[in-house]
């Protein structure tokens, strides 16, 4: 019988992390590239959750993770904005075709 | 946690309650007087006033830092806060005689409560002493500017510049954030004071370590606009408003640059001994990291401002090389380099805002800030371009003013640390640095105006806030006493 402990989920988080790094540098739609954020900040909340459930350093590791998710959803809401907007101005929203700014 | 305790924690906290509260009222009233908007800057600077009256009666009563759980107040983090407040008086004054903000003026109520929610955040990430902390105010200041810099959504270069921002900044806190994941595994607590006792006590796994290190340097690197964590600031300095521009490059950056000593100097040194030496800790040595990252960023910082015509972007480009003079004073290590930091942000502080009003009031008048714009300016409107010179001089960090003063401490402290080759490569970026603020001055004087080029008059308001940011700067240039001993006194029982 196999034995769920620390380093699975380490490893879990690890994956999670590493597909949101890949899916950040590879994606050029903005969104997918979003997508990749979220991954990031959710492999950090299983990093928090799993080191205070196996550590024993009590409940606030759970605590931050709860703090993560609220983070989570304003950053995307505001990042969804912002996206739109560029969409309503530029009608594109692939982060290479938006490149006015470069000289 | 008795009563007594709760109320001492709520004393402790009265400027962040201040704008807090403040924050609301611009919302209140933004609702209540949704037709006139003109009210709206006088209780921004009501707001401003209050929390510098707390500010400054609690920088007179504490004498030892006062820890309370995830927070540390100290005459450090005032000093930082003073800064701030400073800073969004001026930008407050901008915004007064801003066009860019002016067109879209029926949203002012978003753009002062955003305003007080970056102040939020950066006074709470100047006072916080816990890395979860921490990360929530650096969030709450970013998202704040996220929307600040794509705040005139009409024109097609701030939305472009909000994505770009938005983008690498939650990139940047993502990676913090997993650092301090990393580092809460390691040592069992986010509290830097504990995860200080930790490295000093056991050695742990020093991979790991770095490398969590690293990643919470990233985010840092990012507020601060350090290499190579710097992409995304020139082109949302020249893509955000000027108003938001001027206040990223200074109060924002000041928030970044005590967050990076917090974090450093509380968490990352094992000693400091009585003249004011401190030592790194034995399992991460941070002192050669922040000597490449700082001579990288002012190197890539003042070359590429060199060819740059857009005189917005070749300030933030100038803004990278001014974090990487600033990093010296961090490396140092010694007590001397932190004060030297204090000073220089102050003086850079007016220096910047100065120069970002002058390409402001040109950029309201002619819709561009192209350097072919100045010229003649210096004989159609002598006022400003002399005061344009004056902050110019000052950025480059000639006598005789206040940017002299500021870089002469930093070398003061390098040399004394005995890293005479890292002074000797800042210096001769200072050299390389005259070149593309003179180039703005040979545009304004020796460049003859030509038909096409408008004669930009600035309003006796502008004139007098002009002169509070430029005879401050030739003032201090000669006079320097009080802001060396205001800085000395805030960095006095700073540390462990």
């Amino acid at each position: 019988m196999l034995q769920v402990g620390l380093q699975h989920f380490l490893i879990v988080s690890s994956i999670l992390f590493a597909l949101g790094i890949y899916g950040i540098v590879t994606r050029k739609n903005a969104i997918m590239v979003l997508m990749g954020i979220e991954l990031m900040l959710n492999s950090a909340n299983i990093n928090f959750v799993a080191f205070a459930r196996y550590g024993n350093f009590g409940l606030h590791g759970q605590i931050y993770a709860l703090f993560v998710i609220i983070l989570a959803a304003a950053e995307a809401a505001i990042a969804l904005a912002i996206v739109l907007n560029l969409y309503k101005t530029f009608a594109k929203i692939n982060v290479d075709e938006v490149n006015n700014l470069k000289e | 946690m008795d009563m007594t305790n709760l109320s001492e924690l709520v004393g402790l906290l009265t400027p962040e309650i201040s704008v807090s509260l403040f924050l609301v009222a611009i919302v209140i009233f933004d609702l209540i007087f949704n037709k006139d908007k003109k009210i709206l800057p006088f209780i921004a600077l009501a707001g401003v006033a209050v929390t510098l009256f707390f500010v400054v009666s609690q920088y007179g009563e504490i004498a030892e830092p006062i820890k309370s759980g995830m927070i540390t107040v100290d005459k450090f983090g005032l000093y930082f806060k003073v800064l701030i407040l400073i800073s969004t008086v001026f930008v407050i004054f901008f915004t007064l005689s801003s066009d860019e903000i002016k067109a879209s003026a029926d949203r002012l109520g978003e753009y002062y409560t955003l305003m007080f929610g970056m102040m939020l955040g950066m006074f709470m990430l100047v006072t916080a002493t816990d890395l979860i902390l921490i990360y929530l105010s650096l969030e709450l200041l970013s998202l704040s500017s996220y929307v600040l810099a794509g705040f005139t959504k009409l024109r097609s270069r701030s939305s472009e510049a909000a994505l770009k921002y938005i983008l690498y900044g939650a990139v940047s806190s993502g990676l913090m954030l997993f650092g301090i994941s990393l580092i809460y595994g390691l040592t069992g607590s986010t509290n830097l004071y504990a995860i200080n006792d930790y490295l000093l006590s056991s050695n742990g796994n020093v991979v790991i370590l770095a490398l969590a290190s690293v990643m919470i340097f990233a985010g840092i690197g990012y507020k601060i606009s350090a290499a190579p964590f710097h992409f995304w600031t020139p082109d949302v300095y020249e893509g955000a408003p000027i108003t938001i521009t001027a206040y990223l490059s200074v109060a924002s950056k000041a928030a970044g640059f005590a967050m990076l000593v917090r974090i450093l100097y509380i968490g990352y040194v094992s000693v400091s001994d009585a003249t004011g030496h401190w030592t790194v800790i034995e399992a991460f040595d941070w002192q050669m990291l922040l000597i490449v990252i700082s001579i990288f960023t002012m190197t890539l910082g003042n070359f590429t401002a060199l060819w740059q015509d857009n005189l917005k972007r070749m300030l933030a480009y100038s803004s990278i090389a001014h974090a990487g003079y600033l990093l010296l004073g961090v490396l140092v290590l010694s007590n001397q380099g932190l004060i030297a930091v204090l000073i220089y942000f102050f003086f850079y502080m007016l220096m910047n805002l100065g120069a970002f009003y002058i390409v402001m009031l040109i950029a309201n008048k002619t819709g561009s800030e192209n350097i072919n714009e100045y010229d003649g300016l210096g004989y159609t409107s002598p006022f400003l371009g002399v005061a344009l010179t004056i902050c110019l001089i000052s950025l480059t960090g000639l006598p005789p003013t206040a940017g002299f003063i500021g870089k002469l401490y930093i070398f003061i402290a390098l040399v004394d640390a005995k890293m005479i080759a890292v002074a000797v490569i800042a210096l001769l970026n200072s050299v390389v640095s005259l070149y593309y603020y003179v180039r703005v001055l040979k545009h304004m004087f020796l460049t003859k105006a030509t038909e096409t080029t408008p004669v930009v008059k600035a309003s006796s308001f502008e004139k007098i806030v002009l002169l509070a940011l430029v005879i401050p700067i030739l003032v201090f240039g000669v006079y320097f006493e009080p802001i060396i001993n205001f800085a000395k006194n805030s960095l006095a029982g700073f540390g462990l």
